[in-house]
């Protein structure tokens, strides 16, 4: 395995370089990703069940626990944010529990291109990330000018990270390469004058892609376009994230990092609530990808509820009562 | 009527299709029950069975693998070449079994009866012993019966040929060879059926018949590490001991010997008991 | 693999479960001390601790039990099917009330991770139970023709890899058709045989229909030779399986055997590979290996081979060795002093016969037997590793290059239990499943088990089916 360098690096666009070829025309694309491994369903529901009985208790809890807060994109993408409550969310992000000043920052806050700069001035000098859905989010159905406009507008106001949604439409019907460039242009679109860039998270909405041979598919197919990140779900269709779906983006991001050393992070979004689920899935990335990635730089909940569960399950810990809703904060 | 001279018939062994004399070169003399020479009857050796499981083994493959509805075609085909050489049997097992003409038609009849009866089973077996099985979870899961390979078979002393016939037929059916030891004292109808076997597409080596002394035969066959199972029909009791004790060897499948009337309907024991069921699990998802 | 993320000890509660210092013989629905007196210790093969004393059988203690059996069995088989159904559809709820604590009391005699006691073993006993109770009543109907018939007391004996398990798969069909039964567990794992006898008398059933009988190999030769009995039932080695054959030649005593296994688990290069490492995985650590129908060759095909090979190591080092009743525990330990000598025996014969050894780096505890889970590449069919049943967390890795190479490999063993195929092409594992001479092909998964599902050998494998409409068969007379 060569040695690791980060997909957020300018290294990685010299690693994909070296699998140019998969991606030279539509057919070796289409038949690169045609030729991966097949997913048998039963079998990846089976194993990720298996690592959901996993009984994480006490100091591994504690340490969990945390590692799930700084981990948050703690997100609102209502149609009624307001200025107002995207500070609000903000200041829930930088001190979680307001009684308890140990407790973890969360890792982004997560807004729609409009709320960019507001999250931007809330999160001054707090280190927390200001995320940004774009590409039409959450449908994706926009001519690609307005996408990438989307992109370069959130860029401009100050995201530090874009979470872009694919093309299902076009990935459905087999237009691999149409899906590789858009996300190609997206990457692209994330640059700053400065020469840095925004980290580009790419959705899949699996919920809308169905097979699981599809997402394996379509995780290779993001991951070669340049993408820092790859995630679930919207938040925004009926099945959104689920253990099985992102084992297997685990694994793909495993086999993708043994073939070109590029470390690409993984965002289940949607569904996840409570701190058993979180830990479920805690469980699966030190099981399938081990220390390196079990960071707020390579894995993200993309959640709103699940913090207070988090930190309820906190102060248990500590206090060894149970808590309530009432002592943690509704924002 | 003339007085000419009759041709009789060497009989011979039938191993993997063809007509061998016994190895070891020797023969008994079979009389009927009266004791009047009949001919003489290959003493087959150990070392005939021992080619003889040769054969059956090398014909498992395409006669297991062949299709139920080409079996049971086969089958069939033996019915219509024994109905056409009735007479000769008629004559056979009245001499062999000191019967009258009306009750040697009988056995024939009923012997000729019977593999039809089992060549209808050829397509019909699977569908009476396999099936789905609703497992609680995820799989697709289905039994079906093979066949369990090659069987040696100890024909019933007493009926030399519907008794053979009852014991042969079940087997070869379902995909097993056999190799048969025919009654001891009347081998000549067993011998004779070699013939309509030959001419039956039946393929060489899927039945393969030895007469000659049973237990001799049957003591290296019951040894044998590659014969599957064992029909005990034509053993007495302390013999039938001997042999599922040397059968234990190599776990083969033992039919016990009981006291049998070969005319009554035969059901479907003996066709179960060379099966084995295989239970195939395969998982159902997108 | 060393993580930041260490999972503390998780370890399931002790306390549901009392084991008395010592047992006696369940016969005709009384527990008494056997005849001679002589008792053994079963020990926690964890940690060596002694669990109990149980009483050894002798040859009188099994003429008692076939007595009682016997004189239990002319009103138990007149019994209307439907009444028996009941006494065993009580036998399955308490189990499944119970099964916390007989999955606790089978972890600590067997050794096995008490994740697996709790989501396999006992689940599937109750099942098992549950599922044989439905057929009592129903047995005109079986396809065995009108009105079958029970054949009387079948004495059984059972291994110590699924001690529970094992008992309902022999005894839930024996009372479902009407017989009574002595039972002999394993002498290394006698305790959950004898909490059942606990909860025969919960459930109210009638003395002498279940009898058990603790002891070792010559408890079990006397309960196999015993004159009144009228069925055997066998699962353990192939070694002992012949040895019972030759025992019941020329008696009337119909028998079932469920033998040895040196399975094959082949993977073509089109398999699905994460869930066909899985599978791997799970075909031969599951239960430390000690499974007759373990996938203990992985024949994999030659282009797929280095790729396939990595990804089984790397997850191998993500195997949990340890204390069996901690939660996170994968891989227990092995059952007895015994059985380690002869997997650590076979496993350096592998290595003098020059097939390459490797194991994952894991700490294995201080006292008890442990074996760490191992693979061995390099191995032909000619190696000791490829033939002989190691019953242990032990793999042993072959290659192939075609279909037909692959079904000759696995063919050519003495055993027929189970095989494995791993392909994403249909038409492919349907021929495979066609040509495998096993009675248990898993295609795309391996160790799966369901009551309604048969289960059994070709060759020296064994005879009979337990398991679904076919199991009833082996306790008719038919």
């Amino acid at each position: 395995m060569p040695n690791t360098v980060p997909a957020y690096g300018k290294e990685a666009a010299g690693r994909l370089a070296s699998m140019a070829d998969v991606t030279a025309d539509d057919g070796a694309l289409r038949r690169f990703l045609h030729g991966l491994p097949g997913v048998d369903a039963v079998g990846l529901q089976a194993r990720a069940a298996t690592l959901g009985t996993r009984s994480i208790k006490t100091t591994a809890k504690a340490y969990a626990i945390d590692l799930a807060i700084s981990m948050i994109d703690l997100t609102t993408l209502e149609g009624a944010d307001t200025p107002g409550k995207v500070r609000a969310l903000c200041a829930k992000g930088v001190h979680p529990d307001p009684t308890d000043r140990t407790v973890p920052k969360v890792a982004a806050i997560c807004v729609y291109p409009d709320m960019v700069a507001t999250a931007k001035e809330a999160l001054s000098g707090s280190g927390i990330h200001v995320a940004s859905v774009a590409t039409a989010f959450p449908a994706g159905r926009a001519a690609l000018p307005v996408k990438l406009a989307d992109t370069r507008d959130a860029v401009a106001a100050g995201a530090d990270e874009i979470d872009m949604v694919i093309d299902r439409g076009a990935f459905l019907c087999g237009r691999y390469m149409e899906v590789f460039e858009e996300i190609k242009a997206v990457k692209e679109a994330c640059a700053r004058p400065d020469g840095s860039a925004a980290h580009l998270k790419v959705i899949f909405e699996t919920g809308e892609l169905e097979t699981y041979d599809n997402v394996r598919r379509v995780s290779w197919l993001a991951m070669l376009a340049g993408a820092d990140f790859i995630k679930t779900s919207t938040g925004k269709v009926a099945v959104n994230a689920t253990p099985p779906v992102t084992l297997l983006m685990l694994e793909a991001v495993r086999d993708f990092h043994a073939a070109t050393g590029v470390q690409v992070g993984v965002k289940p979004a949607g569904g996840i609530r409570t701190t058993k689920d979180a830990v479920k899935y805690l469980v699966m990335v030190n099981e399938t990808l081990g220390e390196p990635w079990l960071t707020a730089d390579w894995f993200r909940f993309g959640a709103s509820s699940l913090l207070n569960d988090l930190l309820m399950q906190r102060q248990k810990l500590s206090t060894g009562r149970y808590s309530g809703p009432d002592y943690v904060t509704v924002d | 009527m003339s007085d000419r001279l009759s041709v009789l018939k060497t009989y011979k062994l039938y191993v993997g299709g063809k007509f061998p004399r016994s190895e070891s070169g020797r023969v008994y003399e079979v009389t009927d029950c009266k004791g009047t020479w009949l001919a003489n009857a290959p003493l087959a050796s150990r070392k005939d069975a021992r080619d003889a499981v040769v054969a059956a083994r090398k014909a498992f493959g395409g006669w297991s693998g062949a299709t139920a509805y080409n079996r049971g075609q086969i089958l069939y085909r033996i019915a219509e070449m024994l109905e056409g050489r009735r007479e000769q049997f008629i004559a056979e097992v009245a001499d062999a079994e000191g019967l009258s003409k009306a009750k040697a038609t009988a056995q024939v009849d009923a012997a000729i009866d019977r593999w039809v009866w089992y060549a209808g089973w050829s397509d019909k077996v699977a569908q009476i012993t396999g099936g789905a099985n609703p497992v609680a979870g995820p799989y697709f899961n289905l039994s079906s019966p093979e066949p369990t390979g090659v069987v040696a078979v100890l024909a019933p002393q007493d009926s030399s040929f519907l008794g053979l016939v009852s014991v042969i037929a079940p087997a070869v059916v379902t995909g097993n060879t056999v190799v048969v030891v025919t009654s001891e004292k009347s081998p000549l109808p067993a011998l004779s059926l070699a013939e309509v076997l030959a001419t039956s597409d039946l393929p060489g080596g899927v039945v393969n018949i030895l007469s000659g002394r049973t237990a001799e035969i049957a003591a290296p066959l019951a040894a044998h590490q590659d014969v599957n199972a064992l029909d005990l029909a034509g053993a007495d009791a302390g013999l039938a001991k001997e042999l599922e004790t040397a059968a234990a060897d190599n776990l083969k499948r033992v039919l016990r010997p009981e006291p049998a009337d070969w005319s009554a309907d035969p059901g479907t024991g003996r066709l179960l008991s060379f099966l084995e069921t295989k239970t195939v699990w395969h998982p159902m998802g997108v | 693999m060393t993580s930041a993320f260490e999972y503390a000890p998780a370890p399931e509660s002790r306390a549901v479960v009392d084991i008395a210092p010592s047992y006696g013989l369940f016969i005709d629905g009384e527990f008494a001390e056997g005849s001679d007196g002589k008792v053994f210790k079963t020990v926690s093969p964890a940690n060596e601790e002694v669990l109990s004393e149980v009483a050894q059988a002798s040859a009188d203690d099994v003429d008692r039990a076939v007595k009682a059996a016997r004189k239990a069995f002319e009103k138990w088989s007149a019994l209307p099917g439907a009444e028996r159904a009941k006494y065993l559809f009580r036998i399955a709820r308490i189990i499944q009330e119970r099964s916390r604590e007989l999955a606790v009391l089978e972890s600590l005699d067997n050794g096995k991770p008490i994740r697996e006691s709790r989501d396999a073993d006992l689940p599937l006993v109750a099942a098992h139970f549950f599922y044989y109770a439905g057929w009592a009543d129903k047995l005109d109907h079986a396809g065995y023709g009108p009105h079958p018939r029970p054949l009387g007391v079948a004495g059984q004996v059972i291994p110590w890899n699924f001690p529970l398990l094992m008992l309902a798969w022999k005894i839930a069909p024996a009372l479902a058709t009407g017989n009574t039964v002595v039972l002999k567990p394993a002498e290394t794992t006698p305790l959950s045989a004898l909490f059942f006898a606990d909860i025969c008398r919960q459930a109210g059933l009638p003395k002498g229909v279940v009898n058990i009988l603790t002891g070792d190999g010559s408890t079990g030769a006397a309960l196999v030779a015993h004159p009144d009995i009228n069925k055997v039932a066998f699962t353990g080695s192939t070694e002992v399986g012949k040895a019972i054959a030759r025992t019941v030649a020329g008696t009337d005593k119909k028998v079932t055997l469920e033998l040895g296994g040196k399975a094959a688990n082949i993977v073509f290069d089109d398999a699905p590979i994460d869930q066909a490492v899985e599978g791997i995985v799970n075909g031969i650590f599951f239960n430390q290996g000690h499974v007759c129908c373990a996938g203990s060759r992985l024949l994999v095909q030659e282009s797929v081979q280095d790729e396939l090979l990595d990804a089984l190591k790397r997850r191998m080092q993500t195997l949990r060795v340890g204390d069996p009743l901690d939660k996170n525990t994968d891989i227990g330990a092995i059952n007895s002093a015994e059985q380690l000598a002869r997997i650590t025996a076979l496993a350096d014969a592998g290595e003098a016969e020059g097939a390459e050894r490797w194991a994952p780096a894991c700490e294995l505890p201080g006292s008890g037997y442990w074996f760490a889970p191992t693979l061995f590449t390099g191995v032909t069919q000619a190696h000791r590793i490829a033939r002989e049943e190691i019953f242990g967390p032990v793999l042993s890795v072959l290659t192939f290059r075609t279909p037909e190479e692959a079904v000759a490999k696995a063919n050519n063993t003495p055993y027929g239990l189970s095989a494995g195929i791993w392909t994403e092409k249909g038409s492919r594992i349907l021929w495979m499943a066609n040509k495998l001479r096993a009675g248990v092909i898993w295609s795309n998964t391996f160790n799966k088990f369901d009551p309604t599902s048969p289960f059994g050998g070709y060759k020296e494998s064994g005879y009979g089916r337990e398991g679904g409409r076919h199991g009833l068969e082996a306790y008719l007379n038919v």
